[in-house]
């Protein structure tokens, strides 16, 4: 079991993936059919992709987990996964990047711009400042304060990135004691975190008039914020598995690959909330 | 290098009319593009044949079949350089003029007069802000007869290229153009005056021009407006200054008449007849004369739930219009435009609501 | 090759007949299945540019109505650029990189067959649009907002289908990537790579970039549509340019993406004909590494007449005109290649040659674009798609015809009847130019593209391109059949079919390639 195969291991044919296709095929197909006037029918589709989406992660992730333990993964294997969950994390990188693009755009280039002389033939009661909704949008709204639950959200994050480093010392020394108790930790923040969030959207929408609608920052606002919240369930629920994972006696000290992805993963939630709280909420 | 570049400079001084080419430039800027042009065209084709004719040259002398044995060299750090070295500055050759042809178009200050081009799907309105013919507002649209289009009739010289309202200029002045849009992106392009401006609905953006002689210059709008994009010409007409100021004299007075006391009361018969008028300019591109659309893009107004619901419903419709449709807000029409349209729709096809619409009831839905 | 079957670990059953496709894990079935989906996306993409060419054969409207028109521009362009090339080109990374670096097989077997799985639901999507209320999406292959937040449920179905396409790409170019940097044999060190390989690794970066922008731009735009944000409404603050930006962020670098692994398979081509090695291949590697980086610099040379500043106007010129120098190197270093060769002129070699030659020619007509007055002359007129078809069509799709007529041989251990490859080549060559070349006329004369209907001094030019496009279309149907005549009943190919080849693939293994090679590793010395 724990001698390295010297071969690269090559997995056999496997129908996991079409599954996914599939899956993919009909949440999408569903999607648009619910957001064009037959949400009838568009729901079931979704929940019907979904559920075929999530018998595919069970499928094909318990595979790979049974491969792992089965210790038909070499060095070189590990090294491909690596590389593999580094460049995932860069392609979400470069999705957020669009978002913030999207909030620099506004902040610095069209919003002023829309308050300029030359555009007063068209809005002309519009001043420019920062945060705005835009000359056409009716109603005032209060901007989120930074040193409210945000900044306690970023204290819950930041102290989650270091349970998760604490736990991960304390499967480096064999203590599977540390191990557990900090996955635990990481995860109850995790869900803290969104909780408060969760929380705090009522409170916008409910209070200060802030809505998805509410032109550059509530656009902005929401869709930043939520994407990254949409992130962070993704790193609770991986967190959740290897938490269970762990219970189960996986990882050993000297390899536990898919314990390190998900940290990674977490961290770099954790470095974009760091941008959002100060791109966003502060400045 | 400048020798190439006076060279060619000369060539293109004499500007026929080429089908190979750009067309004829009117105005300074553009003749400074066609030149800016022919500059590029020319360094880059000599590039060309120099480097095709090392592989021509190569291909009949180097082949197998005449015997040639390969030799076996694949680097030459010298040579490399050089060719990395030389292209930059030939790059730099070509940059120079261009910037300064960049500063040239971007320079819109102190402009004779002052014209607002703003685009709709599908056609251009037109607003003369300052200078001379300040005031005068009109719309222009194709043409071009539905049946030329369809192939019914013979098409015209000017098929596609010919409006009702030409935008009238006077030679030989800085005219600047702001352009807008309603609805989605349009661009307002005249290729002989060397100017093509993206109208962005929401902003203003500028571009200028200074027509040499006088002539009809004709351009298209050209980024991609939806079903009629390629249907929106734009027609300039650039005329000598005295008869400029005869066109805006005409066009004053065309323009008093037309417009009405707001609280007359009009009667269905009037309302009717300027509502098909109105309707065939404005509406008839996506309802149909016929009023029957194109559904599902584009409803039928015939039986239509709104032109036979409340009439303040209807009114408020075409003055705000649908967000996220190609619905768009009708609020540059005049209210006894308004008025006189809504009431066509309702009294028109199947449509039988029986009431009409005065203009005093559209003012005061405005907000 | 006795390695080759030692170990039958890994394949305890085999699904045989369609389910071998759907589940299959090698590298090389992959590669195949992305061949042959590619090539059915270009028949497919290919009818939609024969409809746009019938409506212009003359002035007035004809066959299709305006609407429909701009559904086949949108289309053609998307199912063109993310259906056929790019696809062609991931086929090849799947056959050929791991023969050129001798690894095994892809690092993430399973992943890659989702990679290419996921593509047929996309192109499903895009597929479906064309029949739902209200049509596809007919705001071009730029997809630029507002126009897309007016359009029906069929651009729903559009951004659904770039977003699986997106996924594709990216877990695809993962895995290449990864197998590169990790699954070389012993001694391939990183400049001892084949050039295919090294461009593949510099695309595959750039997709893993961009692809998620593009994902980003589309998300933007459905929030726009149904839920009520502003990113693009300059009521809310927005601006539609904002839609431009973020999409030539994605937009421009995709254009390398389509042209970096054709200049690999030519970089391959050229030598084994010229039977001499690649002149300058550090040089080769340094240009295209440079053209990668240099393309998330030039994104706004595609919006100069949006109303830039005249700074920007002015960087994005000078930027975009920087490309010529590293695109020149790999020219220069081509045609050095050749020179004082022992050139023959098998048909990969001629298509080789007419990319050369073809693609110099959109590179410089790409120059004439990038300086900016002139642009704003040209800009949205047919000298635009003429400058973008022969970079795409007679750049890549012509390196993809070399490739495939280079590698049969390896692939299918058959060969292909070269008299029939060579009147491919002048067909194809021929007739591209009568379709695309009178392009440039029509542009400089000022026809605007994405129109149904034109003014009639645009009328003898339109006729010829639409004549061209038909005979181009014919004669690709005609390499649909040498391709099947070569599997069915081509001759046997030889071990080494072509003298100057020397990649692993034609040195180390046999002809065709075994299904599961360099499970040991080879060692390069
Ligand atoms: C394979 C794809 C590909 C490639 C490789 C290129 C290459 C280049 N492109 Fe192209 N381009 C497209 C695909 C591509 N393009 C597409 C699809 C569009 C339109 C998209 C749309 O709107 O739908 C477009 C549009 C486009 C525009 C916008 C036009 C407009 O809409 O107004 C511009 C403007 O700058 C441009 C420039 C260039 C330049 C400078 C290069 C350079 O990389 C070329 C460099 C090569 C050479 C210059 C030739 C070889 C060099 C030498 C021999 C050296 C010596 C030369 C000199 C010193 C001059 N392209
Ligand atoms: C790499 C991509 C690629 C390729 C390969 C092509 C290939 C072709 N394109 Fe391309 N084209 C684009 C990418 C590409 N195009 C893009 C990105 C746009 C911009 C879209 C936009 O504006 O948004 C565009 C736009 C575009 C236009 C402008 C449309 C407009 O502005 O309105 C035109 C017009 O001539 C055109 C023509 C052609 C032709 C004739 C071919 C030919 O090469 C096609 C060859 C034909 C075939 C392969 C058909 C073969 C099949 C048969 C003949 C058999 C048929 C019979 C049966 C199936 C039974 N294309
Ligand atoms: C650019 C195309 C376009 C033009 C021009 C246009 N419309 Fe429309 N119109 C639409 C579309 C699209 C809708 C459907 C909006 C929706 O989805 O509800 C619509 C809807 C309507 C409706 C509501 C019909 C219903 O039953 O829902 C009325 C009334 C109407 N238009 C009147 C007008 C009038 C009056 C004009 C001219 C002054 C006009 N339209 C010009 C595209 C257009
Ligand atoms: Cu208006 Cu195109
Ligand atoms: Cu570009």
């Amino acid at each position: 079991m724990t001698s390295q195969p010297d071969h690269y291991y090559l997995p056999a044919p496997s129908h996991w993936p079409v599954t996914g296709s599939t899956a993919l095929f009909c949440m999408a197909l569903g999607a648009v059919l619910a957001m064009n006037n037959a949400p009838g029918a568009g729901w079931t589709l979704i929940g019907l992709g979904a559920a075929i989406m999530i018998y595919m992660l069970f499928g094909w992730f318990g595979t790979v987990i049974r491969e792992s333990e089965s210790g038909k993964f070499n060095k070189q294997v590990d090294v491909s996964f690596r590389w593999g969950m580094s460049w995932f994390i860069f392609s979400e990188v470069m999705f957020f990047a669009a978002f913030f693009g999207a909030l620099f755009y506004m902040r610095v280039l069209s919003v002023p711009w829309l308050g300029e002389l030359d555009q007063k033939l068209l809005w002309p009661d519009f001043t420019s400042t920062w945060p705005a909704a835009g000359p056409g949008i009716e109603g005032q709204f209060t901007p989120m304060g930074a040193w409210g639950i945000p900044a306690i959200n970023t204290l819950l994050l930041l102290s989650s990135g270091a349970t998760v480093t604490w736990a991960h010392w304390g499967l480096k020394l064999n203590n599977r004691g540390q191990l557990k108790l900090g996955l635990f930790l990481t995860i109850l923040l995790g869900v803290l975190f969104l909780g408060l969030q969760a929380y705090e959207y009522g409170h916008a929408y409910s209070e200060l008039n802030l809505k998805l609608t509410t032109g550059a920052y509530g656009a902005t606002f929401f869709m930043l914020t939520g994407f990254h919240g949409f992130h962070v369930t993704l790193g609770a629920i991986m967190l959740t598995v290897i938490f269970f994972r762990s219970l189960a006696g996986h990882f050993k000290p000297e390899s536990h690959f898919a314990f390190e992805a998900v940290s990674w993963y977490w961290h770099f939630v954790d470095v974009v909330w760091l941008l959002l709280f100060v791109l966003v909420y502060w400045l | 290098m400048a020798g190439i570049g006076m060279l060619f400079g000369a060539a293109g001084a004499s500007w026929a009319q080429s089908r190979y080419n750009l067309q004829p430039p009117q105005s300074p800027i553009a003749t400074q593009i066609y030149d800016l042009h022919m500059l590029v065209l020319v360094i880059c084709v000599i590039i060309f044949v120099g480097v095709f004719s090392f592989m021509f040259y190569a291909i009949v002398k180097h082949r197998k079949s005449v015997g040639h044995k390969a030799a076996q060299f694949h680097e030459n750090t010298t040579v490399e350089i050089i060719w990395t070295v030389i292209p930059f500055f030939i790059l730099i050759g070509m940059a120079y003029p261009a910037t300064k042809t960049i500063i040239a178009m971007k320079d819109t200050s102190t402009p004779d007069m002052t014209i607002k081009a703003t685009a709709y799907q599908w056609k251009w309105g037109y607003d003369y802000l300052n200078g001379e013919g300040e005031g005068i507002s009109f719309f222009s649209n194709l043409a071009t007869p539905k049946a030329q289009i369809e192939g019914s009739r013979p098409k015209g010289q000017s098929y596609l290229l010919e409006v009702d309202n030409p935008v009238v200029v006077p030679v030989g002045r800085k005219v600047r153009i702001l352009t807008t849009a309603n609805d989605v992106l349009h661009a307002w392009m005249v290729p002989a005056l060397g100017v093509k401006q993206d109208a962005i609905p929401g902003f203003i953006r500028d571009t200028w021009f200074k027509a040499e002689k006088p002539g009809t210059y004709r351009g298209q709008c050209a980024e991609l407006c939806g079903k009629d994009h390629g249907f929106m010409p734009i027609v300039v007409e650039a005329v000598e200054p005295e008869k400029y100021a005869q066109w805006v004299a005409e066009a004053k007075s065309k323009q008093g008449a037309s417009v009405v006391d707001p609280n007359k009361q009009f009667t269905l018969a009037e309302l009717m007849a300027l509502g098909e008028k109105v309707f065939a300019g404005n509406c008839a591109v996506c309802h149909l004369a016929s009023g029957k659309g194109m559904p599902p893009a584009f409803p039928a107004l015939n039986g239509s739930k709104v032109a036979t619901g409340p009439k303040d419903a209807h009114v408020k419709l075409v003055l705000s219009g649908k967000a996220n449709t190609a619905m768009a807000s009708f609020k540059q029409l005049s209210d006894a435009d308004l008025a006189a349209v809504v009431t066509y729709e309702r009294n028109s096809w199947g449509n039988k609501a029986g009431d009409l619409v005065q203009p005093a009831e559209v003012k005061a839905l405005r907000k | 090759m006795e390695a080759v079957h030692a170990h039958e670990h890994g394949h305890e059953h085999h699904p045989s007949g369609i389910m071998r496709w759907v589940t299959t894990t090698n590298h090389k079935d992959i590669g195949t299945l992305y061949l042959w989906f590619s090539f059915t996306m270009f028949m497919v993409g290919g009818v939609m540019a024969l409809i746009i060419r019938s409506e212009l054969f003359q002035p007035g409207l004809q066959v299709v109505n305006p609407d429909f028109f701009n559904q086949m521009t949108t289309l053609h362009g998307l199912i063109m650029v993310f259906g056929a090339i790019m696809p062609a080109f991931v086929g090849f990374a799947n056959w050929q990189i791991p023969m050129m670096s001798g690894a095994p097989d892809m690092a993430f077997p399973r992943m890659n067959n989702w990679s290419f799985w996921l593509l047929p639901p996309a192109a499903l999507l895009l597929i479906i649009s064309l029949f739902v209320p209200g049509g596809a999406a007919a705001a071009g292959w730029t997809l630029y907002a507002p126009l897309t937040v007016q359009l029906g449920m069929g651009m729903d179905l559009t951004i659904f289908a770039v977003h699986i396409l997106g996924m594709s790409s990216i877990m695809g170019s993962i895995n290449i990537i990864t197998t590169i940097l990790n699954l070389r044999a012993p001694g391939m060190n990183m400049m001892k790579m084949p050039l295919f390989v090294w461009t593949w690794l510099i695309t595959a970066y750039l997709l893993i970039a961009v692809m998620p922008v593009l994902a980003g731009a589309v998300t933007m735009t459905l929030t726009d549509r149904h839920f009520g944000t502003h990113f693009f409404n300059a009521a809310g603050g927005g601006d539609p340019v904002l839609f431009q930006h973020i999409f030539w962020f994605f937009g421009h670098p995709e254009v390398y993406i389509i042209a970096i692994p054709a200049f690999g398979v030519v970089s391959q081509v050229i030598p084994a004909f010229s039977r001499k090695p690649l002149f300058g291949y550090t040089s080769m590697v340094y240009a295209t590494s440079s053209i990668a980086i240099l393309s998330f610099l030039v994104w706004a040379h595609h919006m100069y007449t949006v109303g830039m500043p005249v700074q920007a106007q002015l960087f994005y010129m000078y930027a975009t005109m920087l490309i010529a120098v590293p695109t020149g190197v790999k020219v220069f270093n081509w045609v050095a290649t050749m020179w004082k060769g022992s050139l023959t002129f098998e048909t990969p070699m001629l298509f080789a040659i007419g990319f050369l030659f073809l693609f110099t020619m959109g590179g410089f007509s790409g120059l004439v674009l990038s300086i900016t007055p002139v642009d704003i002359q040209l800009h949205d007129t047919y000298y635009v798609v003429a400058h973008f078809h022969y970079v795409m069509v007679a750049g890549a799709l012509f390196s993809a015809f070399a490739g495939v007529y280079f590698w049969l041989p390896k692939w299918t251990g058959r060969m292909y009847d070269e008299t029939l490859g060579k009147w491919h080549f002048w067909l194809t060559m021929i007739f591209f130019n009568v379709t695309f070349f009178v392009q440039h006329f029509l542009g400089l004369a000022g026809m605007p593209r994405r129109i149904p209907d034109y003014a009639l001094q645009f009328a003898d030019f339109n006729m010829i391109s639409s004549i061209g496009a038909f005979g181009f279309g014919l004669s690709q149907v005609f390499f649909l059949y040498i391709v099947l005549k070569a599997i069915r009943s081509g001759e046997k190919s030889p071990e080494r079919p072509w003298e100057g080849a020397d990649t692993l693939e034609w040195t180390m293994l046999p002809t065709p390639a075994p299904y599961h090679s360099f499970e040991t590793p080879p060692v390069i010395k």
